[in-house]
């Protein structure tokens, strides 16, 4: 079993604190729903995990398996087995789709263990045909001229290629229509067990019905207010991010990011 | 971001012991040009030719609108050297040592896998040459320059120097009065060539001018793709490539010409390539500058007849002390004539990439256009590119669409592709190959191999 832990972390961007305080513990085997209004800080939860350069940690750990993930650069900690399907991926000209999965892939495997072509092509088809994917989609570039919801499955695409330890999937249900949202449901679903636990960021329960979480945190100014289970969400449903936050005794801020 | 260990050293940085069977010494003067004439047993006229290229040599300045080239000695320049007696016809027959430099650069596997006919010049002469029988039966061809002046005297005489004259430029006066070596290539009318000719040269000595000199013909309704890869040891001091190649597309033909040049850093590599088109034929230039200290060279196209078509697809990189000065002149002397230019260049570790072009369109291009897109990347706060592009339109009914941007490499990119595990340097590497994929996709395979192994290694110690 692998443990994400993130204690006690605050977290600046361009000098403004966005996230003041989050502690979150995720296993192997769970998948977790991080939920709340817009501009509380979900998204930049995700990017300091990833390391994303404009974020800045200015207090907190963040461990994988005892490890100090804050000391690894972008790409050790994608190595390590953390995984985040963003909400705007980068266009890369003159890659194919193909070609950079099979690059990550291999980033992650030693010069005398690359993945042989044959075993790669059967498990992009395969994924692809899961995902309902059109073949050459593959061979198009890396996500130049994708529509918003050809991108989301693209990242889906690439979870299931790489096998991560952790993924976040941050508002990968934004701009898509029901029957994409399954598809992707289907595809996160197909890789839940004992060796794979998720965080799905999202403002909207709807994901939710399809991907059942076994835990549902709530997130308001910076922080996480509330933690329970799937019931959480349904309630959340109901009496809104208002209603919740009365009950608590905590304003909503309004802040971007 | 993390630093990466800088790793500079030129690949192809070796240099063989390959004795000189015949050599001028280092110098020119007409009696060195006789000697070298005299040495290839060639007719009178080709002696005549050689010296009055070599007058205007002498009396014509050094371009100064371009790369700073004042460090050129033309005195301590060899300017013929013959490594091997006589073309072989089989490989077996090559000198051991010089098959030995050869396989390094992967010579027998391109030549296994892809030839149809290939010579390579090693120095200044043509040391081994083979052709496929079937080729020979159609009538193509495909020779060193020096046994084609031997061989086939009237088609010879009949098209050198049309294209372009000794009085050209002041290096191409020079491979006029001192050539050597070269390719020359005649497709008869309507012979279609499928698999590309291939040609690997390399200089291997140091102060060693090279001044190959290539002629090709393609006959009317014929058609033909010749691709050259040149690399280069690396040496002290400067050395000289002055080329000059020229080709001619009759009526309905088609020709592509394809180079990578990969010359190391102390060479000026400073070449004159330049084809006419009759009508309905098209010429394309397919041109890849990564080596040399130096580079001057516009790939031109003279469209002379109506319909004639010319395209330039380059790439250029610059690294450390380099300057890639290069472009392409698309000339359009005849009604509905068309070209497309596009240039891919990526400067680093203050290197300079710049952009030359010409596009004229005379009285005579009534419905011709042309389309020029020139696309940088700037790796670092050192490296610099120009774009300077010069048109001349002399009729109101063409159309001309010129289109430039310069980047970086975008800090979103290079995380995106991090995230999922590539290191910054294989990211780079990624969208670097990314972006010069529109040219590279266009080479034969195991040249977009090679130059994919060149850019990884060009790439190496420029992240940081």
């Amino acid at each position: 079993m692998s443990v994400l832990e993130i204690k006690g972390l605050h977290v600046s961007v361009e000098g403004k604190e966005i996230l003041k305080g989050v502690d979150l513990v995720l296993k192997t085997g769970e998948v977790h729903a991080v939920m709340g209004p817009n501009g509380t800080g979900k998204s930049t939860l995700s990017a300091a995990v990833m390391g994303h350069p404009s974020y800045t940690v200015t207090q907190g750990e963040i461990l994988l398996d005892g490890e100090n993930v804050l000391e690894m650069e972008v790409d050790e900690r994608a190595r390590a087995g953390l995984f985040l399907a963003v909400q705007y991926p980068s266009e890369i000209a003159g890659i194919t789709n193909a070609e950079f999965m099979r690059a990550a892939i291999n980033a992650r495997r030693d010069d005398e263990d690359k993945m042989p072509v044959m075993q790669f092509i059967r498990k992009l088809d395969e994924k692809l045909a899961l995902l309902d994917m059109p073949e050459e989609m593959a061979e198009r570039y890396l996500n130049e001229g994708f529509s918003g919801g050809e991108k989301k499955r693209n990242e889906i695409l690439q979870l299931m290629m790489i096998e991560p330890t952790f993924a976040i999937l941050d508002e990968i249900d934004s701009g898509l229509d029901i029957d994409a949202l399954q598809v992707v449901a289907k595809g996160v679903n197909a890789m839940r067990g004992e060796g794979f636990g998720a965080m799905i960021i999202t403002h909207y329960q709807r994901l939710l019905n399809y991907i059942v979480p076994d835990v549902v945190h709530i997130m308001m100014g910076g922080k996480i207010a509330l933690t329970g289970g799937p019931e959480l969400a349904q309630r959340l449903e109901k009496e809104g991010y208002k209603g919740i936050s009365e009950e608590l005794g905590l304003q909503i801020e309004a802040a971007e990011g | 971001m993390s630093e990466v260990p800088q790793l500079e050293d030129y690949k192809f940085g070796f240099h063989d012991d390959v004795e000189s069977l015949y050599t001028t010494g280092k110098g020119i003067s007409e009696d060195i040009i006789k000697e070298i004439s005299a040495y290839k047993k060639e007719p009178q006229w080709m002696l005549d030719y050689r010296l009055k290229a070599y007058q205007h040599f002498e009396q014509r300045p050094m371009p100064e609108w371009g790369a700073n080239l004042s460090e050129i000695n033309f005195d301590e320049i060899t300017y013929y050297r013959q490594s091997s007696g006589k073309p072989e016809r089989s490989w077996d027959e090559v000198p051991e040592k010089i098959k030995e430099t050869f396989e390094r650069i992967g010579i027998p596997e391109a030549e296994r896998k892809y030839l149809a006919g290939a010579g390579a010049q090693y120095e200044s002469e043509v040391v081994y040459h083979n052709m496929k029988k079937e080729y020979e039966k159609l009538g193509i061809v495909f020779m060193d320059t020096d046994t084609a002046l031997k061989d086939y005297p009237e088609l010879f005489k009949e098209h050198f120097g049309t294209v372009v004259p000794p009085t050209d430029n002041k290096l191409a006066a020079l491979n006029a009065a001192v050539w050597s070596g070269g390719t020359f290539i005649y497709v008869p009318k309507n012979v279609k060539v499928e698999v590309p000719l291939q040609m690997y040269f390399r200089i291997n000595d140091e102060a060693m001018g090279q001044f190959e000199r290539t002629l090709i013909i393609v006959d009317e309704g014929a058609s033909v793709n010749y691709v050259e890869g040149c690399t280069a040891p690396t040496f002290s001091s400067s050395s000289l490539h002055a080329a000059t190649v020229e080709i001619i597309v009759k009526k309905d033909a088609y020709c592509r010409y394809t180079t990578i040049q990969n010359w190391s850093d102390n060479v000026y590599n400073l070449v004159t390539k330049r084809a006419t088109v009759a009508a309905g034929g098209t010429m394309e230039w397919v041109d890849g500058n990564l080596g040399a200290k130096t580079t001057m060279k516009y790939p031109s196209v003279y469209l002379n007849g109506r319909g004639a078509r010319g395209t330039m697809l380059s790439v250029a990189m610059a690294g450390e002390g380099q300057n890639q000065d290069t472009g392409a002149k698309m000339i359009h002397n005849a009604p509905n004539t068309s070209s497309s230019i596009i240039s891919k260049s990526i400067a680093k570790d203050g290197g300079e990439v710049n952009y030359r072009g010409q596009v004229t369109f005379s009285k005579k291009a009534t419905g011709s256009m042309s389309h020029i897109e020139c696309d940088t990347i700037i790796m670092d706060e050192k490296s610099k590119s120009d774009t300077i592009p010069f048109n001349e339109i002399h009729n109101g009914s063409v159309s001309l669409e010129h289109e430039a941007k310069v980047s970086k490499i975008s800090e979103e990119q290079l995380y995106y592709l991090m995230s999922r595990g590539l290191t910054e340097q294989e990211a780079t590497e990624m969208i670097v190959m990314g972006f010069v994929e529109p040219f590279s996709k266009e080479l034969p395979m195991e040249y977009a191999v090679e130059l994919n192994r060149l850019i990884a290694y060009e790439m190496e110690g420029s992240v940081g």
